[in-house]
C-alpha cells in the first residue's frame, strides 16, 4: 500500500479516533494478562453502548440544523424523568410501563423542545453556551419541583415526612431490564448481549436516518449547511430549527428511559446535571463536528467512548493499582469537546 | 444620537428616571426585590447579616474583579478563571507543605501562583484565539478539562512525582493530597492584620485595602495604551486589527491578567475560609463569581467595578438568606438551597440570552441596512 492512501485514510478517520481506537484496542489486548475477563468486558461495553446510544443520537438533529451540539440535553432528560415518575405513580409494570413512560415523555419533550427551540432561534450564534445554561437552570428548577410534586407512590416518596421524591428511585418491579432481557443472548455466566436494547437503539437510528431522507429532513440539513441558501430556497429556517430541537429533546427523553431500564435507577435532582457532556464527547469522538453529525458518528463514538469508560477502570486498576478512570474520563471527554470547539470552521461565530 | 438621549434623561422627572434605572438594570432590581422579601422571612438580625456581607465581600471581591478585563476585551465571561484558582490552590499546598507561616507564607503563595497562572492563562488565551466567537463555551469546557489535569497532578502526582513531605497533607496511601487541607498557617492573616471593630462588627481593613488597590489598578489600566487596545478589540475585532492592534496577542494578555488575578483571588478567598477542599474549592468559583458580577448589573460585554461590589453583596445576601427563608416560609431548607442554585444558573442564562439576542438584532439591523429599506420593511411585516 502506498503512503498517500494511508495518509488520506488517516485524514478521513481523523487522528483523535485513531489514537482512541488504538488505546481501546490495546486495553482489550492487555485485559487477559491482568486477569480481566474479556467476555465480561465486551458485554459491559455492549450494555453501556446500548444505554447511552439514544442520548448520543439526541445530538444529531440539532447539529444537522445548525444549532450546534445539544448541551441542553438535560432538558430532554427531564422530560424523560417526568415520564418515568408519572409512570411509577400510575403503577404500570413490565413492558407496558416502558411504553407508558415513553408516551408520557413525548408531550413534555415536545413542549419543552418547542420553547427551547424558540429560545435558540433568538440567540443564533450563541446556541451552545446558552444551551448549557438552559440545561443547568432547568435541572436546578426541577430540583425544587421534585420536592414539591404531589406524588404519592411509596416507592418514590421519602419515607419520613412523606413529601418530596427520593434522589434515586429503583425501576425494579416497573421496567427494569425490559429491553435488556428481550431476546437476550447469554453464553456462560459472564457473557451477555442485551439484544433488545441494541435493537431499540437500531430502530431509533433507523428512524432518524429515515427522517433525514424525507422532504423535511433534507430541508433541515440544508438549513444547517447554509441558512442563507435555505432561506432563498423558500425553507422556513426558524421552523426547521425548532423541529430539530424538539427532536433532540424527545430523543434525550427516550434516551434516559433506555438508560434507566438498564441501570436500574431513576436519578432525580442533580442527576441529569452533567449528562450532556459524556453524550457530546461521545459523538465528537465518533467524528462529528460542531456542524456535522451522522448516525455513523453516533455508533462509532458511543462504542469507543463507552468502551474506554468500561475498560480503563478494570485494566488500569490491575496494571498500576490505582483507579485513575475518573480522571481519564474527565480528560478524554472534555479534551475531545475542546478539540472540536477549536477546529477552524467555515462559518464564523457559533458559540 | 447619544447626547440626545442624555439630554432626554436630564429632562425626566425623578420617578421616570427611577423606572429608566430599573429597565436598564433589571437583574439587580430583581435581586433587590427578592432580598427585601426574603430578609424578614429568614429572621436573621441586621447585625448578623452585615457581618456576613462584609465577610463575603472580603472573600469574593478580588475573584470577581478578575473577570472585568476579559469582558473589556470582548471575550465575554471568563469561565477559565477556574484555572487561576487551581494555580492558587497548588501554591497554597506548597507553602503549607513547607510550613511557611503568616503573611510571608501568604505572599509567597501569591508569588508562587503567578508563574503557574501566567502559563495557564497563556494556554487559555491560545485556545480561545482558536475559538473566536465562542469563547465562553470553550472556556467553560476548558475549565472542566483543566480540572482533570489538576486532579491528575494533585491526586496522583503530588507525593509521588512531586515531593510533598508533610504527612498531614498526603493521603495515607502515600501519594495524593488529602480532601481537606488545613490552612491554619495562613488562616485570615491578611484579614486580621489590621483588625477593626465597629459596632461589634469585624472589618478586615487590610484585605479591603488590598482589594481597593486592585480597583485603582484596574481603573488605571483602562487608561493605558494596552487597556485602550483591549477596549478597541472589545468594540470590534476587525476594526482593531485594521488599526494595527495585535489582536491575538492582546487577547492573550487579557486572559493572562485575569488568570493571575483569579489565582491571587483564590488565595485571599481561602485564607478567609481557613480550609481548602482540595478537589472542590475551585470548581464552583467560576460559576459563583460570574453569577455575582451579572447580578451586580454587568453584562457579557460591559462590566464596571461597581457591578462587582453590588453583585457580591446581592448574590451573597441571597445565599445567606434563602435556606432560612425557605425553611420558615415553606418548611423546607432544601427548597431554599435549590432556589439559590436555580437563581445562580438562571441569572447567568438570562444574561447570556439577553446579550446574544441583542447581538443578533444588531447583526440583523446592520444587514438590513446593507440590503436597503425594502428588505427591512419585508422583515417588519414578517415579524
Amino acid at each position: 500500500m502506498d503512503m498517500e492512501v494511508v495518509k488520506t485514510y488517516i485524514q478521513r478517520v481523523g487522528w483523535p479516533r485513531i489514537i482512541i481506537g488504538i488505546f481501546l484496542f490495546s486495553l482489550f489486548i492487555a485485559a487477559p494478562f491482568v486477569q480481566v475477563r474479556v467476555s465480561t468486558s465486551i458485554s459491559d461495553t455492549l450494555i453501556r453502548f446500548g444505554m447511552n446510544g439514544v442520548m448520543v443520537l439526541a445530538m444529531v438533529p440539532m447539529v444537522q440544523s445548525g444549532c450546534g451540539l445539544n448541551f441542553g440535553l438535560p432538558l430532554g432528560i427531564i422530560s424523560g424523568l417526568l415520564g418515568a415518575v408519572l409512570t411509577i405513580e400510575l403503577g404500570v409494570t413490565g413492558f407496558p410501563a416502558f411504553l407508558t413512560a415513553m408516551a408520557i415523555t413525548t408531550p413534555f419533550a415536545l413542549l419543552f423542545g418547542f420553547g427551547y427551540g424558540k429560545l435558540l432561534n433568538r440567540v443564533k450564534g450563541n446556541e451552545m453556551v446558552i444551551a448549557t445554561y438552559v440545561g443547568f437552570s432547568s435541572v436546578a428548577f426541577m430540583c425544587m419541583m421534585w420536592l414539591l410534586m404531589p406524588l404519592k407512590s411509596p416507592t418514590m416518596v421519602w419515607g419520613y415526612g412523606g413529601e418530596g421524591l427520593r434522589t434515586t428511585i429503583s425501576t425494579e418491579g416497573f421496567y427494569l431490564h425490559v429491553l435488556n432481557d428481550f431476546l437476550a443472548v447469554r453464553i456462560g455466566e459472564k457473557f451477555f448481549v442485551p439484544t433488545g436494547m441494541i435493537i431499540f437503539l437500531a430502530l431509533m437510528c433507523l428512524m432518524v436516518w429515515a427522517f433525514y431522507h424525507t422532504k423535511t429532513g433534507t430541508a433541515m440539513t440544508a438549513v444547517g449547511s447554509n441558512p442563507d441558501y435555505a432561506r432563498a430556497a423558500g425553507i422556513n429556517v426558524n421552523r426547521m430549527r425548532v423541529i430539530s430541537v424538539m427532536m433532540s429533546t424527545w430523543l434525550g427523553g427516550i434516551g434516559i428511559l433506555v438508560y434507566q431500564q438498564s441501570f436500574g435507577f431513576i436519578q432525580l435532582y442533580m442527576g441529569p446535571f452533567f449528562m450532556a457532556f459524556p453524550a457530546v464527547a461521545a459523538i465528537l469522538i465518533g467524528g462529528a463536528s460542531v456542524h456535522k453529525a451522522s448516525i455513523y458518528n453516533v455508533l462509532i463514538g458511543t462504542f469507543l467512548f463507552q468502551g474506554i469508560l468500561t475498560m480503563t477502570p478494570s485494566v488500569m486498576n490491575s496494571i498500576i493499582n490505582t483507579d485513575m478512570s475518573e480522571v481519564i474520563r474527565i480528560i478524554v471527554s472534555n479534551g475531545m469537546i475542546l478539540y472540536a470547539l477549536t477546529r477552524v470552521t467555515h462559518s464564523g461565530s457559533r458559540g | 444620537m447619544k447626547s440626545v438621549e442624555k439630554k432626554k434623561k436630564e429632562q425626566q422627572s425623578l420617578p421616570e428616571r427611577f423606572i429608566l434605572l430599573i429597565t436598564e438594570y433589571p437583574v439587580p432590581a430583581l435581586f433587590i426585590v427578592i432580598s427585601i422579601l426574603a430578609i424578614p422571612a429568614s429572621g436573621f438580625s441586621v447585625g448578623y447579616l452585615t457581618q456576613e456581607l462584609i465577610t463575603r465581600l472580603v472573600r469574593n471581591s478580588f475573584l470577581v474583579l478578575s473577570l472585568i478585563i476579559p469582558i473589556m476585551a470582548g471575550m465575554g465571561l471568563n469561565f477559565g478563571m477556574t484555572l487561576g484558582a487551581m494555580a492558587g490552590q497548588i501554591a497554597l499546598i506548597f507553602i503549607t507543605d513547607w510550613g511557611i507561616i503568616g503573611l510571608p507564607g501568604l505572599f509567597l503563595a501569591m508569588i508562587l501562583s503567578m508563574p503557574m497562572s501566567v502559563l495557564f492563562g497563556y494556554a487559555t488565551g491560545k485556545i480561545l484565539n482558536k475559538a473566536k466567537g465562542r469563547e465562553m463555551v470553550t472556556s467553560f469546557i476548558l475549565a472542566f478539562f483543566a480540572n482533570g489535569i489538576y486532579q491528575l497532578i494533585v491526586l496522583y502526582g503530588m507525593g509521588s512525582v512531586i515531593n510533598i513531605g508533610s504527612d498531614a497533607l498526603v493521603l495515607s496511601r502515600g501519594y495524593g493530597i488529602r480532601n481537606a487541607v488545613n490552612l491554619i498557617n495562613v488562616r485570615q492573616v491578611m484579614d486580621n492584620l489590621v483588625p477593626i471593630k465597629l459596632f461589634g462588627i469585624n472589618i478586615p481593613l487590610a484585605t479591603f485595602l488590598f482589594i481597593t488597590l486592585l480597583c485603582v489598578m484596574i481603573l488605571w489600566f483602562k487608561k493605558t495604551k494596552l487597556g485602550q487596545d483591549m477596549r478597541a478589540i472589545g468594540q470590534d475585532m476587525a476594526v482593531a486589527d485594521a488599526a494595527g492592534i495585535a489582536v491575538e496577542k492582546t487577547r492573550i494578555i487579557a486572559i493572562v491578567i485575569s488568570t493571575v488575578l483569579a489565582g491571587i483571588g483564590q488565595i485571599i478567598y481561602l485564607q478567609n475560609i481557613g480550609t481548602m477542599n482540595t478537589y472542590n474549592s475551585h470548581e464552583q468559583i467560576g460559576m459563583f463569581s460570574i453569577a455575582a458580577i451579572l447580578i451586580g448589573g454587568a453584562t457579557v460585554s460591559k462590566a464596571k467595578i461597581g457591578n462587582v461590589f453590588l453583585g457580591v453583596m446581592l448574590f451573597h445576601l441571597m445565599f445567606v438568606v434563602s435556606p432560612m427563608a425557605g425553611k420558615n416560609l415553606i418548611g423546607s431548607a432544601m427548597l431554599g438551597e435549590y432556589f439559590r442554585v436555580f437563581v445562580s444558573y438562571g441569572v447567568i442564562s438570562i444574561a447570556l440570552v439577553l446579550h446574544a439576542w441583542k447581538r443578533l438584532k444588531e447583526q440583523e439591523r446592520s444587514r438590513a441596512g446593507l440590503q436597503g429599506i425594502a428588505t427591512e420593511e419585508a422583515r417588519g411585516s414578517e415579524a
